[in-house]
């Protein structure tokens, strides 16, 4: 049942500098997944989730392509096989 | 990257992110590490006079003590873009019941008729400084022709990624300069997020993407475009200033721009009003600011004014204090007023603007209209790009007035005919 998550060169510090890592989330959701996440790398879920349990500012979240705020955001289902990345917001132009 | 000479950024000192203030050295980072935030470069100004600025080149090299830039930039092969006009709008500021001084700042002029020439000539150069031997870009199109032709003066091989549903002359004048053109079957939302993750990434190791990890630097080109409508009017500050929103970089810093010539006493302190422009197909920060919030919510893009269509907007935010600051505010129109507006321009000024183009002109009436924008005020309203790259848009029929023989009483019987 597990997912592929693509961490960014950012947070590559908390995974030993993989770039791509399978996770086993509890719960099919987004908040299940960084609590997984939080167990194998510890601190990385501080600089996903502000202190308040919300998504960061800068940070989008993907599932299969779809970003989290059109979904349902820490509540969004995570299903087998799904994709999730990790992506630093920046500004376009 | 390895480099064989020290990397020169002129005055700039190091990167700062905006959301928290963390520092970081001057690379080619765009996300502070604490945070996720953006980052800026900060600098330490010496004495920078308008003599100094006058005697530069006629470009924005005239501004590069102001810029992360080398001394010597201006002799180094770059489009050497910016000096474009700033042109008075006496005829549209009458049709739209302005009775102040009307400007517009047309940077359709730059070498490829958008105001992006700036931002790539000074990431351009960041990247030469930080090693990069390629240019590369995530673009709606105009930042894709600037990327590519800046990098074939270079000498550099460009990679521009653009969504493969975009108008189909912006791919063809991007390839004319012969990089590579990557069309990404997605919106350009989707493309963006692929460049962030091509960066580390073996492929793209000496890819400088201008608009992602040369970012920083990419950003401060557009604080030219304030430093040269305060040099055209004069060394001095208009009243108030419309500007269009896409990533919400180059309201930011405009204002940026206008601040630092104030502290730097090259124009004295006169209070301005900044006002943002979208289009109502893609209008996340205008919807912010008519809510009252500062968090900006993405939308999905559905407009022609696809050089505008930003749904997920990281400066947003900042866009939003300069506007609130300044006792601003941010309008959006529809795509048929974007039309109208286009056609507004071109038949008072004889300005061809491209879609952006239209939705500041249109947004201004609409502000207008609700007496957001005073009509009383020395006003200056910023064009980006050129009509001719979204002729699409305003397209109708095969454009003749009427099509006869080759005689006079022909030619009479049209114009007896009228419009």
């Amino acid at each position: 049942m597990s997912v592929s998550v693509r961490i960014p060169t950012i947070l590559r510090t908390y995974t030993g500098g993989e770039a791509n890592v399978e996770i086993e989330p509890g719960e099919a959701t987004l908040a299940g997944l960084i609590n997984t996440l939080e167990e194998t790398y510890p601190g990385i879920s501080q600089r996903l989730v502000s202190d308040t349990g919300e998504l960061r500012r800068f940070i989008n979240i993907y599932i299969n392509d779809d970003d989290v705020r059109f979904l349902d955001g820490l509540q969004s289902a995570t299903p087998a096989g799904a994709q999730i990345s990790i992506v630093p917001a920046v500004a376009g132009g | 990257m390895s480099e064989t000479t020290a990397a020169s950024f002129g005055a700039a000192t190091h990167l700062v992110c905006r959301a928290c203030g963390a520092h970081a050295t001057l690379g080619a980072d765009y996300s502070c590490w604490e945070c996720f935030g953006p980052l800026e470069v900060a600098y330490e100004f010496g004495t920078v006079t308008r003599e100094q600025i006058q005697a530069g080149p006629l470009s924005l090299w005239r501004y590069a003590p102001l810029l992360p830039v080398p001394a010597n930039v201006a002799e180094t092969r770059t489009l050497s873009p910016g000096m474009t006009r700033l042109q008075p709008a006496d005829n549209l500021a009458k049709a739209l019941g302005i009775t102040g001084k009307l400007w517009v700042k047309d940077d359709s002029g730059n070498p490829t008729h958008s105001f992006k020439d700036r931002v790539v000539a000074v990431a351009q150069t960041a990247g030469i400084q930080l090693g990069f031997k390629t240019l590369a870009c995530a673009s709606t199109g105009n930042l894709a022709q600037a990327v590519a032709a800046a990098a074939a003066r270079a000498g550099q091989r460009s990679v521009v990624l653009v969504p493969s549903n975009l108008e189909s002359h912006k791919i063809q004048a991007t390839a004319a300069y012969n990089g590579y053109v990557i069309g990404i079957d997605g919106n350009y939302d989707d493309v963006n997020r692929l460049c962030s993750e091509l960066i580390g990434e073996e492929v793209s190791a000496d890819w400088g993407f201008v608009n992602v990890n040369l970012r920083p630097y990419y950003a401060e080109g557009s604080k030219t475009v304030g430093y040269e409508i305060a040099e055209q009017l004069g060394w001095r500050l208009p009243d108030q200033v419309v500007i269009p929103v896409a990533s919400g970089s180059l309201l930011t810093k405009i204002d940026k721009g206008w601040r630092e010539f104030t502290s730097l006493g090259l124009v004295e302190e006169h209070p301005y009003r900044v006002f943002g422009a979208q289009a109502t197909g893609c209008n996340p920060v205008s919807t912010a600011f008519a809510d009252g919030q500062d968090v900006i919510r993405p939308v999905k893009p559905n407009t022609i004014a696809k050089s505008l269509a930003i749904g997920n907007p990281a400066d947003g935010p900042y866009a939003l204090d300069a506007v609130r600051r300044t006792n601003g505010a941010i309008g959006d129109v529809t795509d048929a007023e974007v039309v109208e507006g286009i056609r507004l321009l071109a038949e008072t000024e004889g300005i061809f603007a491209e879609t952006a183009g239209g939705v500041t002109v249109a947004v201004t009436r609409k502000l207008l209209a609700q007496g957001l924008l005073d009509p009383t005020a020395e006003t200056v309203i910023v064009n980006t790009g050129e009509g001719l790259k979204t002729l699409d848009a305003v397209s109708t029929g095969d454009g003749f007035t009427a099509t006869i023989a080759p005689s006079v009483d022909s030619v009479s019987l049209v114009i007896a005919s009228g419009k």
